[in-house]
């Protein structure tokens, strides 16, 4: 139908529909991204287990989701998970994405979490244990407290990049809005505009995010630049 | 208990897209860096105009997915301009080379600016032309601080790769997509031998990134 160039009146038309699907790729950064918090603390747990053995298989777990495909990971949780023997369970499109993208990215969760928990200091962890502070009191009152604020714009970071990998849902049914615009473009064989739209929603919601993560890095930046130009004053 | 009689099937059926998915890998690697060195010295250029261009397609590419990028590469490209890219392999190798050139001229931008000005300082009192700085003095130092994260990059687009096979190139996990849809059974062997696949294929890049972490820290002060 629409073979040379732009056309307005199939920009318009698509519009509304790509808009529809907005709720759902937005709410699937966020549950995922929340999964991915979530599951980000148990792998960091997992690696602080002091086993030798067990610190090796965890860790090369994680490289394994971390340094393999995605849309693999979404294809097997989709279509194989059901046929797997005696646990096989049926996810729902939605469920299966926001598993797999959750687990792949705690992996990267996980490892910004141990960075943000080795840059405590080690007089920390010492002053804790001379106030004969408990486990649950040491991590919750001393070191999560100074480990995890240096850590959130690089979270934001993830919350972006997360953003930017929901569509690889749609190649699993997830109707968020570029299998929208893919099924718009298939019935009316216009995919220019539709592909069009869909990236400049993505553009006009990701490109402030990042500005806004960017200021917020600075903002962060000077204050832990001025606690540590403290400390070397007090000759720390 | 281990399935050897199916594995031993599988295997070869998903070798055959092994090359595919190399050559994807090999070729928008290349110029995913070639993109990354000209974007990330043009984004430094004094040039305001090349350096608004760049910024420009930086911003673009990493405002976008990947996904959305291939997809428009590929539908969106010949309906507007009435050329086609060559192939689908280079529609593939295209969009891959644009976004991961996008986030490494970045890369390659910020290692630039993070040598130590006393050294260009150095190299001006040693009556260096601008490019002479450049070409001894900073670019040496600058590509030793980019190669971690360019090992690191380099396996996000082993990873990219894999949506070429949405755009109907015959990569692994073209060929496991055939298998699965016509036995349904062995969907888990399948994919699960399509993901060894792949991390096989990104061990060598793994070790290679810890390497240029160690190269990278070796006799700077830190």
């Amino acid at each position: 139908m629409n073979n040379n160039g732009w056309s307005w009146e199939a920009f318009t038309e698509s519009l509304p529909v790509i808009l529809d699907g907005i709720e759902i790729t937005v709410g699937l950064t966020i549950a995922s991204y929340l999964f991915a918090l979530l599951f980000g603390f148990v792998w960091t747990f997992l690696r602080r287990v002091p086993n030798k053995a067990f610190h090796f298989v965890v860790t090369w777990i994680m490289e394994f989701i971390r340094s393999t495909p995605p849309l693999v990971q979404l294809f097997f949780l989709y279509y194989a998970l059901p046929m797997v023997p005696v646990i096989g369970i049926a996810l729902h499109p939605l469920a299966a994405a926001t598993l797999g993208l959750g687990i792949h990215f705690s992996t990267y969760i996980g490892e910004i979490y141990r960075s943000g928990i080795e840059s405590v200091e080690k007089g920390q962890w010492e002053a804790a244990k001379a106030l004969n502070l408990s486990t649950s009191k040491k991590w919750t009152k001393i070191v999560l407290p100074q480990a995890l604020p240096p850590t959130i714009p690089m979270l934001g970071n993830y919350f972006i990049i997360m953003f930017k990998e929901v569509p690889l849902a749609s190649t699993i049914g997830v109707l968020g809005i570029l299998s929208l615009a893919n099924s718009y473009g298939a019935q009316y064989w216009s995919y220019l505009e539709p592909l069009t739209i869909v990236a400049l929603i993505f553009l006009a919601l990701s490109y402030p995010s990042a500005i806004l993560i960017r200021k917020l890095e600075r903002r962060m930046n000077t204050r832990f630049d001025k606690k540590a130009a403290l400390n070397e004053a007090k000759g720390a | 208990m281990i399935p050897i009689e199916a594995i031993i099937n599988i295997l070869p059926q998903l070798s055959q897209g092994l090359g595919v998915t190399i050559s994807v890998l090999l070729a928008s690697a290349f110029f995913a860096y070639l993109m990354a060195f000209v974007a990330g010295l043009c984004r430094l250029s004094s040039n305001k105009l090349l350096r608004g261009f760049t910024g420009f397609y930086v911003e673009v590419f990493r405002g976008t997915s990947l996904i959305v990028q291939l997809f428009w590469l590929y539908y969106a490209i010949p309906i507007l301009f009435g050329i086609q890219l060559g192939s689908n392999w280079w529609a593939g190798v295209i969009a891959i080379a644009l976004n991961y050139g996008a986030y490494m001229s970045e890369v390659v931008r910020s290692s630039i600016l993070a040598v130590a000005k006393g050294q260009t300082e150095a190299a001006t009192a040693l009556n260096m032309s601008r490019f002479q700085r450049m070409r001894l003095v900073i670019f040496p130092q600058a590509v030793r601080m980019m190669l971690p994260e360019f090992g690191n990059y380099t396996i996000q687009i082993l990873k990219g790769t894999s949506l070429v096979s949405l755009i109907g190139l015959t990569d692994i996990l073209y060929y496991g997509d055939i298998i699965r849809s016509t036995n349904y059974q062995q969907a888990p062997l399948v994919y699960l031998l399509v993901l060894v696949f792949y991390f096989i294929i990104a061990l060598p890049l793994i070790f290679a990134t810890r390497k240029a972490e160690s190269i990278s820290k070796k006799g700077v002060a830190s």
